[in-house]
This record gives C-alpha cells, structure tokens and sequence, in this order.
C-alpha cells in the first residue's frame, strides 16, 4: 500500500490454497457477499429487526484466514461479524433465523445480527463493544495452553478498536505469555465516520507489532490469497508455540456502518470508493480462479445460484420458525 | 477445627478447589507464593496490570471450557474491567441462547475502615448486584470466605466474591470437613424477637456488639448475615421482619441504590412482611461521599456501633430520630 518505509516485517512467498480448497473459499466469499446484501435488503423491508453491520467488501479476510483453521480452532469476532460466522462454518438457515428473532436462531433469539455464535464451531461470538474481543481472544489462547493443545486462537476486530486499552494489553499479554493468537486487524479506513489517520498516530496498525515483538504484516485485505497466505505463516507460528502475529489487512467497506432503518449517505471520499471499487475481493478471485483454469464462468455462475436458492431456503428455514414465547426471556441467565 | 484467617481461608479454599479440578487456574497481578508453589506457573499465572484483559482472558477461556478465579484484588481496580463485566461475562451466556456456561470467580476487596482513602474504600457490590447474569457473595468470617469461595468455584456462572480488607488477619475456627456454604442462603448471626439487624460484611461486627449493647437493655436483636448478595435470601430476611415488625440494614455503602435499599425494598413490598412492620424499615449506611483519609474523618462517615444502637431504639421509640432519615 505504501512504498515508505515501515518497521513491518516482509513476507516471503506465497502458499496457495489447493483448487478444490479454492473453489470452496469462493463459494464462502459468494455466500458471505449475497448474504449481507440480502440482509440489508430484509433489513430496509422491515422484516428483520435492529441494526446490521454488513460485511460486504471484507470477504476475503475471513475466509482467507478461516481457510487455514481446523474446526477446533477458535475465532472471535467483532460487530460485523457475519463475515466470520459463515467462514468458520456456521449454519446460515440458524444465522438467518437469528436475524429474524426466532426461536431456532443460534442464540434463539436473544442476540440478533450483533451477537450471533456457534460454539461448536469454534465461533466464540460477535460482540457490540469495540476491542472486547482482544482479550476473550486471549482467553480462547490461554485455553488452548491449558488444553497442551495445538488449537489457535483469531481475533477479529477493526482498525477503530486500536484505540481501545484493551488492544495494547492484549497484545502485550499475548506476547509475554507466547499465546497461539493471530490478531485479524481488519483495516477498513474509517471507525465510524473517522479516518484511520485522525484516530492512530502510527502510520500502519502493522507497525504496531514490532513494540510488542511479534511479526506484524500488511496484507492486502481484498486479495483473499494474500490473506490466505499471511494467516498461513501467522497460524504455522501459533501452532508451533512461537507466539502471537499481526495482521493488518487493508480494505474497504462497501456500505455504510450499520443500518437500522435508513441508508445514510456515503461522506466517504469519492476517489478512495471509485479505487476500492476496482480492487472489489470477489472479482480479484474470480479471474484468478478463470485464469488458472480452477473454475470456468459457467461454474462462478453455478455457485451464486445455489448460493441463492440455499438464502431463499434459509430464509424459508427463518420464517418457519416461531417467535419464542414472552416468557422465554426469563430463560438462560444463570447456568443451573 | 483449624482456626484460620480470613485471608488464609481464602487461600485454603483456593488451593482446595485447584487440587479437587484442574480446570481450575487463577490470574493475579500478585500470585500467591504458596499457590505458585503447588500449582506451577501454568495454573498460577502473574498478570500484568492489565484488569481488563484478565478479566476477558477469564471470560474466553471459560467459554473454552476452564474455571478461572481472576484475583483483581481491590475492587477499585476491577472498574478498569467494567466492561469485561458489565458487558460480557453476565450477558455472554444469555445473549448467544445458552449456549455455554461461563464458570468464573471474580475475588474483589474493599478497604473500608483501613485509612486507606477515597478509591480504595468502596465497596462495591451494589454495583455489580445490579447486573443481570452475576451472583454476589460476600463473606464476614473465615469459615463463610472459604465455604463461599469454594461453592463460588463450583458454581457455573460468573461470581463475584467480595472480601472486606479490614479482616484479612480475623481469625476464626473452620470446619475440617469440606465446609461448603451454599450461595444463596443467609445466617442468622443471632437470634432475636425485637428487631432484625440485617448486616452486610465487616458490618455484622458492630451490629453484633449494638445487639449485646440492647440485650442489656432488654432488647432481643436478630442479627442476619446475607453472605449472599445475588441471589438474596429474602426468603430468611422477611421471616424475621414477620417475627419481629422492624427493619434495620447496615451497609458500610452510599445509600443510593445500594443492597441495603434492596432489602428494605423486598421487605417493603411484600404484603406478609409489610403488614407485620411496625416501624419504617430504616438503612444505616456510609454517608454519601467519598470516604475521606484521616481517622476523625473516617470514622465519622462509616456506620458503626453507636449508630446501629441509635437506629435501634429509634425504631423501637426508645429515642427520638436525629434529624430526616436519609440512609444514616
């Protein structure tokens, strides 16, 4: 991104994702992308409720690096979190109905979009406060120590969280203690409506490892084999016991924040969205994929129409599940 | 039946409960050089001053399936963590549907009556009383700190374990046995059948001794100890009101909103217990400021003997109030 010099560690090489891996991160990539856009879509016609945070434009950070992780794994994740769900492997029929408020959402429906989980995949939750998710990261991290397993840990967070204290103690945790941490910086240029130059002294949150000795990369975030192939390195590191990694990944959200029930104009300047519009992730893979003969066009197109038919299914899936009863609210306080 | 301090008790119920599970790990920017000593560096490990993180490394990895006890020593600290509780640890398991427990001791002190000035005396408790997804327990003696510890481990929810600093070095007799005391259940400290004194923490010292004081008057105090702030025991605390028709709380806290308003409101707002009421419930508190350094000063914004002794005879109109009733 920047010809400067920079502390930022440089990486050497690439590894790549085996074409029958490939296709299955497109078809992450796609799923992620139609998802949110429905989403919106069923936000604004008022049939689900609340506020979405959408992930468009920052598929290939999550599948990049969820295509390096084991189901034992964990990851956590932030305010814009579908994006990490679907790659780590959740259900979209039980994200779609917890979106809806329905009793077979994940969190049967007392989370909605902000707080959706799945244990079971190692999908430690979203979450509504910005940096929250550095130290339960750390926490998934010690577990793993104390397991003597060699499970990782990813935390997911956005470039406004670098100005929250807990990102600096984590860190700092991390590195002291060797925790099987890849920290996930997922650089979109604005926290809110702040640029990340008016919020971050440092040029690079990359930049930033090297006070907390550990690697710190930059990675183009709408490149998802450049992301694939940093995870990979900073994932080797952590299951080797060599301790935590940075990642940056600079990239771009589509849409605005959040929405509840208005699209906001886009005071984003208009050059920096007309050069993310032509670094879109989806059409980077798409001609890579093309290109080395791993998928044709007719196959891209195959993808988006099953990915559609499984949303309409979900969807479906949604809306045939109940509300929960008034009295289910009284209901998963406090473990028996 | 060892006799122990509070502050060993606690230790005693720490090692005990790391030896019963090794789930069980604890963090503390202070680890205790015996548990270091049993239990390695792995299980004991030395934070940082870093609340906060503590405080969510606890929460991860109970989601992950391990029993953490995050030691954040004064509770003064433990507001750099607010967020980690407010936020996350009480409403982790409720908002993602149940779908794991999140098993952690949280051990908070307060300094309370140990000159130790405004941030460090503050006890607390009200505050994460008030939080949804949190059990409070809150030991006077040896024997409850290390039977309350102990249930407060096993539990599966989050619980927050507050220690009043000031009897850190109170000795007193344990039980040889196990000696778990069960969260959620009060003690009646001293039985009585004129007023009940509801006493919370260090607090049941001098409400015990304004109890002896009256008995030589001719006047039977109940004296009840909590031990549990969330979930409360209103269960025992209304029978005793029914007996008795009279209702003093003493919490070394600002009144506003704090647990002794609780319990003048489970009293006041249940019918079998109100109706038996036959003077107005009456809290004693910590005068509404912060807690100033010089002894005078202290001594004169924490409730002590004399004014429980003065709230019991006023509630039983044996003295004419001394000014409004304003929770002193």
């Amino acid at each position: 991104m920047t010809a400067d010099p920079h502390p930022t560690d440089v990486l050497q090489g690439a590894s790549e994702p085996d074409p029958s891996h490939a296709i299955e991160m497109y078809r992450q990539m796609v799923t992620i992308r139609r998802f949110e856009e429905l989403a919106l879509k069923l936000r604004l016609d008022d049939r689900v409720h609340g506020v979405v945070h959408p992930y468009v434009g920052q598929e290939a950070i999550a599948v990049g690096v969820c295509a390096n992780l084991r189901v034992t794994d964990r990851i956590v994740s932030n305010h814009r979190g579908h994006g990490h769900c679907i790659a780590k492997g959740a259900d979209i029929d039980r994200m779609m109905a917890e979106l809806f408020g329905r009793r077979d959402g994940y969190c049967k429906g007392k989370g909605g979009s902000m707080h959706i989980a799945d244990f079971d995949v190692g999908m430690l939750g979203a979450n509504g406060i910005v940096g929250a998710g550095l130290p339960i990261t750390a926490g998934a991290g010690v577990a793993a120590q104390l397991e003597g397993s060699d499970a990782v840990a990813v935390g997911f967070f956005g470039d406004g969280a670098t100005g929250e204290g807990p990102f600096h103690e984590s860190l700092n945790i991390a590195s002291l203690w060797k925790l099987p941490v890849i920290w996930v910086c997922e650089n979109n240029q604005y926290a809110v409506e702040t640029p990340v130059a008016s919020g971050l002294a440092a040029r690079n949150v990359a930049d930033l490892a090297a006070g907390y000795d550990m690697p710190g990369y930059i990675v183009d975030g709408n490149d998802v084999l450049a992301v694939y192939t940093a995870a990979n390195e900073a994932v080797r590191r952590a299951r080797a016991g060599e301790g935590p990694t940075l990642l940056e990944c600079k990239t771009w959200r589509t849409h605005q924040h959040a929405l509840r029930d208005v699209v906001t104009v886009d005071k984003r300047p208009a050059d920096q969205i007309a050069y993310w519009a032509a670094h879109d992730p989806l059409e980077g893979f798409e001609r890579y994929l093309l290109e080395r003969g791993i998928m044709t066009a007719d196959q891209l197109a195959d993808v988006g129409q099953t990915v559609d038919q499984d949303l309409v299914d979900a969807v479906n899936f949604a809306e045939a599940s109940p509300y929960p009863a008034p009295e289910e609210a009284l209901e998963d306080v406090f473990a028996p | 039946m060892p006799a122990l301090s509070f502050a060993n008790a606690l230790e005693t119920a720490m090692s005990e409960e790391m030896r019963r599970d090794d789930r069980v790990y604890t963090m503390s920017t202070a680890p205790s050089p015996g548990l270091l000593q049993e239990y390695g560096t792995s299980r004991v490990r030395r934070m940082p001053i870093s609340e906060a993180t503590m405080t969510g490394i606890a929460v991860g990895s109970a989601g992950c399936g391990f029993r953490p006890v995050v030691h954040w020593r004064s509770v003064t600290f433990a507001f750099m963590a607010f967020d980690q509780v407010v936020n996350q640890a009480c409403k982790i398991r409720y908002m993602f549907g149940g779908q794991r427990d999140f098993p952690i001791v949280f051990r908070a002190s307060y300094l309370n009556g140990t000159r130790s000035a405004a941030q460090h005396s503050q006890t607390g408790y009200a505050l994460y009383a008030h939080l949804a997804g949190l059990k409070v327990v809150l030991p006077s003696g040896a024997a409850d700190a290390r039977g309350l510890l102990k249930s407060a481990i096993r539990d599966n929810n989050p619980v927050v374990c507050f220690e009043p600093g000031r009897i850190d070095s109170m000795v007193e007799d344990v039980p040889d046995d196990e000696g778990l005391v069960p969260i959620g259940v009060a003690a009646v400290k001293r039985p009585g059948t004129d007023v009940t004194v509801v006493a919370l923490g260090y607090m049941l010292y001098p409400a015990l001794a304004a109890a002896e004081e009256l008995a030589k008057e001719g006047v039977s105090v109940e004296v009840i100890d909590p031990r549990t702030l969330v979930p409360l025991d209103t269960a025992t605390i209304r029978q005793s009101v029914q007996k008795t028709g009279r209702l003093i709380v003493v919490d070394e806290s600002a009144p506003t909103c704090s647990m002794a308003s609780e319990i003048a409101a489970v009293v006041a707002e249940d019918w079998d217990t109100c109706r038996q009421l036959r003077a107005p419930v009456r809290r004693v508190c910590t005068a509404a400021v912060p807690i100033p350094f010089s002894p005078p000063l202290e001594d004169f914004v924490l409730p002590d003997q004399g004014n429980i002794s003065q709230a019991i005879r006023e509630s039983l109109g044996y003295a004419q109030p001394v000014g409004a009733a304003n929770g002193r």
